[in-house]
């Protein structure tokens, strides 16, 4: 059975250590759904947080073959725990006519989205949320009316005081 | 005050400081400022090859003899490129190195320069770890802490790729003592209470069986395997890559197991009821199909790498640890037991061992006309004692060498088990003998492997190297004939391998000696006229029986019972 994994991982902020990370999926034939990748409050330090899917066996695997990458420092797969999860959308969504400008800036109001930047044909909104409740506004905007999109990819953590510290 | 030296001798003191005695290596533009210091000292010794493939394997086949690491150097381009086989050869059996490629000056890098490949892109899944020095002032730190990864944890091959501008660029000389690496620390010391789980089920087992691989060889850890096995009186095989941690002449072992292992130990692999797995990683060469594999066994594996365990095969005991730290503790727990080690002539176990071993899986023919590879190596072993270095190619010759050698020491077989590289064994050899100079090394080859690096035998005449290369001619590339006989109706689809060299004449133009035997009663007085020529290379062509296959034989997809015997054995099986 596959399952959908959120591991995040700690690793020496150095040229090239985003590629030894998905050169690994890619040598390996893992999936890899989304990554997400900045430096953290320490320069020296990335967080990346890779979504992917497999059995519990390639998870752990997975896991390991991540550990074993030299600028590795932590990781942690955050569904052995209650976790957040967020992603960032940005989405170009065009407004025909007068009803549908107004239907749409329902929807921002209803999912709690922003809209950033307005034009006469077209609106784009921002929104935050689970992956989920992404996909969830699409949905309701309606696919035929998006122009264009960008999305973050997942960025997790864990629940309560407990943190992934290098 | 700390003098201020240029890069290039930076590189070349933090390498004798590191306690590097020989590099193998290629010059070229990229490197020119090194090869200008190395020109300049003595006190690490260079060794010319011809190709750099040939520097790979010779540095590799140095570390898998010395345990020090082996390190090569080359130009930018095309040099990093003829190592990546080399590379990935170290790469799959763990071997320590470190290699060293030019590249072209930093603000080249991206340009498209002349001989420039992005070389740490390029052999990043091959490595277990490489560096691009971006400055002058990193390249001592960087290359101590290439020497720490390639040696520690699970060894493997470090590449340092060093742009011609730091070479020449000016800093103060500090090598560092000793390295710091929050992202990098192994676990060495296994965990006690998984330990003392493994010890249970040790010292519960009826019908036990060990299984040990090259980690145990890494590790140095043979005497520890030694002690663990007679304390216990268990069953033992080893892997291909495990040869000689275990003496193989000693009536406890069982022989290799695998596709090409012996009937007693891949029989009692299928039937053990505990297995316990010592730096060894399921190879599917070792297990065949999966899905039969040890059916009735619980099975222990002690690893230093955490993704070799149950990576193939669910494990109940998982241990991760040096091996010698993780069998030192557990023979002081056998020790304060009640155990007593498994009496081979009364256990019901050992009982059944004995009949499987009666079949003599590893008969041959010796009555035939033609000379026949088991006995060529039967005679290799006899005029050497068992006491050789033996390297080997990829094939045939490489079974048999395992199966008919009977290792009795670590780090003595020494042959591309992971990554299976023709042409390995003739560079290989080389660095061996340049580990060991008063050593008896022979490498055991065939005539296809052995013309892929055949440009080394120049290399050995500079060096002085008496290599003794023991070449099994079949004119086939022999382990694809047989699969061809065996799986594809004997269509021997460019297996055969016409208009090959005159083998006496090659060696002789090299300026080295070359033997043909043709007959079988002839093989040992050759061996015996090559081997006097102790301060020579010779090369001996013996012209084996074309027709010969490796038994037994589990073909792929079977499982380790269903062995494929030779035609002799098989309605005793």
């Amino acid at each position: 059975m596959n399952e959908r994994h959120t591991i995040s991982i700690l690793m020496e902020n150095e040229a090239g250590a985003l590629s030894r990370v998905a050169g690994l999926f890619s040598a390996r034939a893992y999936n890899i759904e989304s990554l997400a990748v900045a430096p953290t409050e320490d320069p020296t330090v990335s967080r990346m947080t890779v979504v992917t899917s497999g059995s519990p066996q390639i998870i752990e695997q997975i896991t390991k073959q991540l550990n074993k990458l030299i600028d590795v420092i932590k990781l942690i797969d955050l569904n052995d725990g209650p976790h957040i999860e967020r992603e960032l959308m940005l989405v170009k969504l065009r407004t025909a006519n007068p009803e549908q400008r107004a239907e749409l800036k329902r929807l921002v109001d209803i999912f709690d989205a922003t809209i950033v930047d307005i034009t006469d044909v077209s609106y784009t909104v921002e929104l935050t949320g689970s992956p989920q409740r992404l996909d969830d506004f699409i949905a309701a905007a309606g696919v035929r009316h998006v122009m264009e999109l960008a999305r973050s990819g997942v960025l997790g953590l864990l629940k309560g005081s407990k943190a992934l510290k290098a | 005050m700390t003098e201020k030296l240029r890069g290039a001798e930076i590189f070349v003191r933090a390498l004798a400081d590191e306690g590097v005695e020989c590099i193998f290596g290629y010059p070229g533009g990229a490197v020119l400022h090194i090869y200008d210091e190395i020109f300049k000292q003595d006190k690490v010794q260079h060794i010319l090859v011809r190709h750099e493939q040939g520097a790979t394997h010779a540095a590799d086949g140095y570390a898998r003899a010395s345990g020090k690491p082996g390190v090569v150097l080359v130009t930018s381009g095309p040099g990093a490129t003829n190592c990546i086989t080399g590379i990935a050869t170290a790469y799959m059996d763990s071997i320590p190195m470190v290699v060293f490629t030019g590249q072209v000056a930093t603000a080249l890098i991206g340009n498209d320069a002349f001989q420039e490949v992005d070389a740490v892109g390029i052999t990043r899944p091959c490595v277990k770890h490489n560096f691009l020095v971006e400055k002058v002032e990193d390249l001592a730190a960087t290359i101590k802490k290439a020497f720490y990864v390639a040696a520690t944890g699970r060894p493997g091959p470090v590449v340092v790729d060093i742009p011609k501008d730091v070479t020449a660029n000016v800093t103060e000389y500090i090598y560092p003592d000793s390295v710091e690496m929050r992202s990098y620390r192994p676990t060495v010391k296994g965990h006690p209470g998984q330990i003392k789980r493994a010890a249970q089920l040790i010292l519960g087992a009826k019908k036990p069986m060990i299984y040990s691989g090259g980690g145990v060889i890494l590790d140095n850890a043979s005497d520890s395997l030694i002690k663990f096995s007679r304390l216990s009186g268990f069953p033992i095989t080893n892997t291909l890559m495990g040869l000689g941690a275990f003496p193989g002449s000693d009536p406890q072992f069982l022989g290799m197991l695998g596709m090409h292992g012996t009937y007693e130990a891949n029989m009692a692999m299928h039937h053990c009821d505990v297995l316990i797995a010592i730096g060894a990683r399921f190879d599917d060469r070792v297990t065949g199909d999966l899905a039969q594999f040890c059916p009735d066994a619980k099975i222990i594996q002690i690893d230093i790498d955490p993704s070799s365990i149950a990576k193939n095969v669910p494990v109940d005991v998982p241990i991760v640890g040096s091996v010698s730290n993780v069998l030192n503790e557990l023979i002081d727990i056998i020790d304060k037991s009640e155990h007593k080690p498994v009496a081979r002539d009364s256990d019901p176990w050992w009982r059944q061992i004995n009949e499987w071993r009666g079949l003599d899986c590893l008969r041959f023919d010796t009555t035939s006309e033609f000379i026949k590879p088991q006995a060529v190596i039967q005679s290799l072993h006899e005029i050497t004692a068992g006491d050789a270095y033996i390297t080997s190619d990829v094939g045939q010759h490489q079974m048999w060498a395992a199966q008919y050698y009977s290792f009795d020491k670590p780090r003595r077989w020494i042959n591309s088990g992971g990554l299976g590289t023709m042409g390995f064994g003739l560079p290989a050899a080389m660095g061996v003998q340049m580990a060991f100079p008063d050593a008896t090394v022979a490498c055991v080859t065939g005539e296809a492997s052995f013309v892929m690096c055949v440009q080394e035998l120049s290399t050995c005449l500079q060096y002085d190297l008496p290599i003794k290369i023991v070449s099994l001619n079949n004119r086939y590339m022999g382990m694809v004939r047989q699969w061809q006989e065996f799986f594809y109706d004997r269509r021997y689809s460019h297996s055969y391998l016409d208009s090959l060299p005159d083998f006496v004449k090659l060696a002789e133009s090299f300026g080295h000696v070359g033997m043909r035997i043709e007959k079988p009663g002839d093989v040992d007085a050759a061996f015996k006229e090559a081997f006097a020529l102790t301060d020579r290379l010779v090369l001996m062509d013996f012209i084996t029986d074309q027709k010969e296959n490796v038994y037994p034989m589990i073909a792929a997809g079977k499982g380790q019972h269903e062995m494929h015997l030779a035609p002799t054995d098989r309605e005793l099986a």
